[in-house]
């Protein structure tokens, strides 16, 4: 992608002079430090603050005194921040950025469980990690969805309508059935059902993409609230109760520890979402049919010159991150819940978040959807042992981390060159 | 693409500026289009021949009316499946067909005749306020989908999506309401006050990410859908707090707004309309007279249609993108207040201006993204929101049938080449109808 490289010499240009990016994060970075080695390190108290690796207070742990770990992390990303004022190879920088946030989080999480009250002063690890899957979940499956839309170049803002029309179709289809994969197969057809609106118009009609994703939300919304309340809420016993998919505990796997609780005692969803971001991967940036999507969500033109047939491959992926988001909707209604009326609440919103914030790869967008999830799961903890930090404000966690990346204070995210663009040829 | 400062907005891709540029044209044609005026072709014909043509061309009045018509099918089908009773008669459609259509009928036609007593009149009520009360309700949905249509609409004009209407609108709820209980100051001047922070809440949540695109290039639709739910959670937040939450609740709803800091109602009090469609009006004469009089709507105008030759021109592009945002904010903020200073509620609830944000992108495109076109459009949903609670409540069909209806109008309407295939409609003048105000990220 020639254009990629156009585009970096063109940002090491503006940022010439003192005040690299590097050394304007690493700034952001010390200011963060310091106030959790300062602040953090003075309400910390000096409990232990435990992180024990099972789902509750029991058995091993991890343990800091709360005080030094509070300041010890904040010094941690002190030192991260002026590693990059002082100008840090440009290689290094993912790695120093990372291990700067962790410090921060660690040193959060000192303060946080050490004065939580008497007796609470610990974290199950186990919860939080398969807590955080399992939130992460839908965010995982939009997020592809979008990745498979854009990378081809039709943006995708109707993630939530795809999340909760699969949701809806799911649990009609496996309730009136009383099969699961019938449910399942309903919930994927009913994702792409939302995609087909949406190809067809910005295909097809030209329609703006970000204005049809908009009013096919709303739509989505309407449809099933309305159908919701005409057919589930009158007889749930035959419209809403959808059988659900058990648990499948993976043997020997499902024995490490930490990670196996985690992920290799999930449902089928956790397995075939983490299998995507997999096959995903290697089918956009291995396979010919990637090499097409790639091309033709940069440089329509050229590749249709190649003989690509744009509008057709466009069709196809929009249809598949249909599919795909689908089955995230059937995640919900065939494996937790009952279908509720907007259950999908901004899900789909935030699986665009992490699209973007993952720079529309897979593997990328796996990580934000985990980062998201982790915020979620934090939140409920928090509210569980009583924090004196809303937990309205680490729900607006992701979405302030978004507009960060957006705004090139934490990585410069760049969009598919014709994502968004109608391709009309001739 | 040689860009040599793509983080600033001040250089965009030249492809950006020429779709945008494709964009304006469309408008600038649209808006001559709308104009009863056909060509003249030769020999001249009669001004009815004329009227008889274009009433069945493609143009934008007899499009929005079909796609009406259009989401109204859809609705009754709708109607029909989600009906077990009904859905049942079809089951022996061949044998007597006369029950399932029967059926249908009935059940469609009672519940848009109930959408239609609850919008706009009602030929069984007695007296005054029983006859206004349609009318009323129409007004008082109206008002905020009039502000945040044109919050919406401005934005649109100069080039950006602001989908941030309804965090702004939260912001400017927000604040009004403070100023609504927190303030005490005479009445008049208490309302000036409370109208004025709305304005001001929704100024700032505008100013966000207008800046943020001015500086570093980051996209509006992004930022905007983030500080949606930035706004939302702070509200739900705010709404609990010592000082704002009702002493003597313990759910999540605020004190209510002193009496001195309300709209006044206009009909009395048994009629929920309030002063808000008064500002509603003039509003839209302000983003009339800004868009079509002002130099800075010139300016505007300028940058939506290429930045790049409105920079050449001399045109601030920077400056105008936040001024653009800053008062795409202030109108829909004023739309929020319209929500707790009007009728609608007098204090702080998590879901206390429902959709108007959402709706109002929805009434921006529909109003062409013209001030009083979106005036209008804001009333037809008004009129549909007015109307949906009563066939709620008589016929049974749930207020979302609204929510699709609304949706359904706009899809059909941003694709007017189908409802031309659909209705085999006369080609109006090439390319008039194309809404592609197509940007991407």
């Amino acid at each position: 992608m020639s254009t990629m490289a156009v585009e970096d010499v063109a940002v090491a240009g503006v940022d010439q002079g003192f005040w690299t990016r590097t050394r304007k994060v690493g700034a952001v970075l010390l200011a963060l430090g310091l106030l959790a080695t300062v602040l953090f390190g003075a309400l910390a108290t000096g409990e232990q603050a435990r992180f024990t690796l099972s789902e509750d207070s029991a058995g091993a742990a991890l343990e800091i005194h709360g005080t030094v770990g509070a300041i010890g992390f904040g010094l941690l990303a002190v030192a991260a921040g002026v590693a990059m004022l002082a100008g840090l190879p440009k290689r290094w920088f993912t790695l120093v950025l990372g291990v700067g946030l962790v410090g921060f989080v660690l040193s959060f999480l000192c303060w946080q469980v050490s004065d939580a009250p008497a007796g609470q002063n610990f974290m199950p690890l186990v919860n939080i990690l398969r807590g955080t899957f399992v939130l992460a979940l839908p965010l995982i499956f939009g997020a592809l969805a979008g990745v498979l839309c854009e990378r081809s170049g039709v943006v995708n803002v109707a993630i939530e309508g795809q999340l909760l029309m699969g949701a809806f179709s799911g649990a009609l289809f496996g309730s009136l059935t009383g099969n699961i994969w019938v449910g399942l197969v309903a919930a994927a057809v009913g994702g792409a059902f939302i995609s087909l609106l949406l190809a067809v118009f910005s295909i097809r009609y030209l329609v703006d993409q970000v204005v049809m994703g908009i009013v096919l939300n709303l739509l989505a919304v309407g449809v099933t609230g309305f159908l919701y309340e005409r057919l589930m809420q009158t007889n749930a016993q035959k419209y809403n109760s959808a059988p659900r998919f058990s648990n499948w505990e993976i043997p020997l796997l499902s024995d490490i520890p930490l990670l196996g609780p985690a992920l290799f005692r999930g449902n089928i969803f956790l397995y075939l979402g983490l299998l995507l971001v997999l096959v995903i991967h290697i089918a956009l940036f291995r396979t010919r049919w990637g090499l097409r999507t790639r091309s033709v969500g940069e440089h329509p033109t050229a590749a249709d010159t190649l003989g690509v047939k744009v509008l057709g491959l466009r069709y196809r992926n929009v249809l598949l991150a249909g599919v795909v988001a689908g089955i995230g909707g059937a995640s919900y209604t065939l494996a937790l819940y009952s279908f509720t009326k907007n259950m999908i609440g901004g899900k789909g919103f935030i699986a665009l978040a992490a699209l973007i914030f993952g720079r529309w790869s897979p593997t990328g967008a796996l990580l934000a959807a985990l980062f998201f999830g982790f915020a979620d799961q934090l939140a409920t903890y928090l509210g569980a042992i009583n924090s004196v930090i809303p937990n309205q404000f680490l729900a607006m966690l992701p979405y302030l981390a978004t507009i960060l990346a957006v705004a090139g204070l934490v990585g410069r995210v760049r969009a598919p060159a014709a994502d968004g663009k109608p391709y009309i040829k001739g | 693409m040689t860009n040599p400062n793509p983080g600033s907005p001040d250089k965009e891709p030249a492809t950006e500026a020429h779709a945008a540029q494709a964009a304006l044209g469309n408008t600038e044609r649209a808006e001559t289009a709308t104009s009863p005026k056909a060509p003249a072709p030769e020999p001249k014909p009669s001004l009815g021949r004329l009227f008889l043509d274009n009433l069945w061309a493609a143009n934008t009045f007899t499009v929005t009316l079909l796609s009406l018509v259009l989401a109204m099918v859809v609705g009754a089908i709708l109607m029909i499946v989600s009906d077990p009773e009904v859905l049942a008669t079809y089951s022996y459609i061949t044998a007597r067909p006369t029950d399932a259509l029967n059926a249908s009928w009935t059940l469609v036609s009672e519940a848009y005749g109930n959408l239609f007593k609850g919008a706009v009149f009602d030929p069984d009520a007695v007296g005054f306020q029983a006859a206004m009360s349609p009318i009323s309700e129409t007004l008082t949905y109206t008002a905020p989908l009039v502000f945040t249509g044109l919050s919406v609409a401005l934005a649109f004009r100069g080039g950006l999506f602001n989908i941030g209407a309804q965090g702004q609108a939260v912001m400017g709820v927000i604040l009004a309401a403070l100023a609504g209980f927190l303030l005490p100051l005479p009445p008049g001047l208490h309302l000036l006050v409370a109208v004025l922070a709305g304005a001001l809440g929704g100024a700032i949540w505008g100013f966000v990410p207008g800046i943020l695109k001015a500086r570093t290039g980051a996209h509006e639709v992004i930022n905007t859908i983030m500080l949606n739910y930035i706004a939302t959670y702070f509200l739900t937040w705010i709404i609990v707090q010592n000082g704002v939450q009702d002493p003597n609740r313990t759910d999540a709803i605020s004190r209510p707004v002193d009496g001195s800091a309300q709209l006044p109602r206009l009909l009395g009090d048994g009629l929920r309309v309030h002063a808000g469609i008064i500002l509603a009006v003039l509003a839209t004469w302000a983003v009339w007279w800004l868009l079509n009089r002002s130099t800075l709507g010139f300016e505007l105008r300028a940058v939506g249609a290429n930045p790049d030759a409105a920079r050449t021109a001399g045109i601030s592009v920077t400056r105008t993108y936040v001024l653009i945002m800053v008062f795409a904010g202030i109108l829909a903020g004023l739309g929020g207040s319209n929500m707790v200073l009007g009728s609608t509620a007098s204090a702080l609830t998590p879901l206390v201006v429902a959709q108007i944000g959402f709706d109002g992108i929805l009434v921006a495109l529909l109003g062409r993204v013209k001030p009083w076109g979106v005036a209008l459009a804001a009333l037809l949903f008004g009129a549909l929101q007015a109307g949906g609670n009563r066939m709620q409540s008589y016929s049974g069909i749930s207020l979302e049938l609204v929510t699709v209806l609304q949706a359904l109008i706009v899809i059909f309407i941003a694709a007017p080449a189908l409802v031309k295939a659909i209705f085999q409609l006369r080609a109006a003048r090439a390319a008039r109808l194309q809404t592609s105000l197509a940007k991407g990220w």
